[in-house]
């Protein structure tokens, strides 16, 4: 016989779930709108979305009355997107920068 | 010898991973590539932006009064996607035919907006290699990643579509409710996307 998931036995008020989820996008909203220092903007709307996608995955999609290994399925592509932007920290931090200056200096230093 | 092969037969639908069924199992490992897929998209959206002097401010361009009312829509069809679940659960399938018909259209609704948006940016000069507003690839890392989201919305609709018509031809019940879940599986996934898409597309 299969066992029973814990999803069975938890039924979370889902109505809740959906007042946050749209008390979290009005905030979205009003956080672009207001004149607020770019990095305040920025922060919070990275908090606001990461809530808004813990709620969804830990309650819609049930992954709080889940199995750890379930949750470690779920949680792989967020640590594989961190090294992806990581691993593209250097290409952009070059972008910035033109990167032809230290190869010009070289050029005239043998001239 | 019948007990055994009972035994083996009530066995062979299970994950040895967890509990659950192996159609939630493969549902999460999918889920989990595409997530990958959405994260590259994103993360490239993000050095494409990053690198360039003249990318314009998403929100004055794109608006964001629409896509905040097309969030609204599909966390309101996540939730009709829950109690579709719910219902079932509780052997109500005519109530899980309901849910799962709201659902079907705030999707649709969604993506009859989302045409209306493209048709509208389109028009005022947004295309997929240039735009009036500078930032060359910010049409087209917009087209890409709106129509990739798109196309799983799409998906989703028929997917949903094919359960409830299942549900209707009485596959499911109070005892066999899994390819149910692992459908709301797939749209609450969509939702948990498209936060993350209006967040850094059009409002970061």
């Amino acid at each position: 016989m299969a066992t029973h998931s814990k999803a069975e036995r938890h039924h979370p008020n889902y109505m809740a779930i959906f007042w946050w989820l749209l008390g979290l996008t009005i905030g979205e909203v009003i956080a672009v709108l207001l004149p607020l220092p770019r990095s305040m903007v920025v922060v919070l709307l990275v908090g606001f979305a990461l809530s808004k996608a813990t709620l969804v995955a830990m309650y819609f999609m049930h992954l709080r009355f889940e199995r750890v290994p379930l949750g470690v399925i779920a949680v792989t592509p967020l640590i594989l997107c961190v090294f992806l932007v990581l691993m593209l920290l250097p290409d952009l931090s070059t972008e910035t920068q033109p990167s032809n200056v230290p190869t010009q200096k070289v050029i005239i230093q043998q001239k | 010898m019948s007990d055994v092969a009972s035994h083996s037969v009530a066995y062979a639908a299970e994950s040895p991973l967890t509990p659950e069924s192996w159609g939630k199992l493969g549902m999460w490992v999918f889920l989990a590539g595409d997530a990958m897929m959405f994260g590259a998209l994103l993360a490239g959206y993000g050095a494409l932006r990053y690198g360039s002097l003249t990318w314009p401010v998403p929100a004055h361009v794109l608006g964001i009064s629409l896509t905040a009312f097309m969030t609204f829509l599909l966390i309101c069809s996540s939730v009709t996607m829950v109690k579709a679940l719910e219902a079932i659960r509780m052997g109500k399938p005519e109530r899980m035919r309901n849910f799962l018909l709201l659902t079907m259209l705030g999707g649709a609704i969604f993506l009859g907006l989302q045409a209306y948006e493209w048709n509208h940016l389109i028009h005022t000069g947004l295309g997929f290699s240039g735009n009036p507003w500078g930032g060359a690839l910010f049409g087209t890392t917009f087209f890409i990643i709106t129509g990739f989201h798109g196309m799983h919305v799409t998906g989703g609709v028929i997917y949903l579509g094919i359960v409830m018509l299942r549900g209707v031809g009485g596959h499911y019940s109070a005892a066999r409710y899994q390819p149910v879940e692992v459908a709301g599986l797939y749209w609450h996934f969509v939702d948990l996307v498209w936060i993350m898409v209006f967040t850094f597309i059009y409002l970061l």
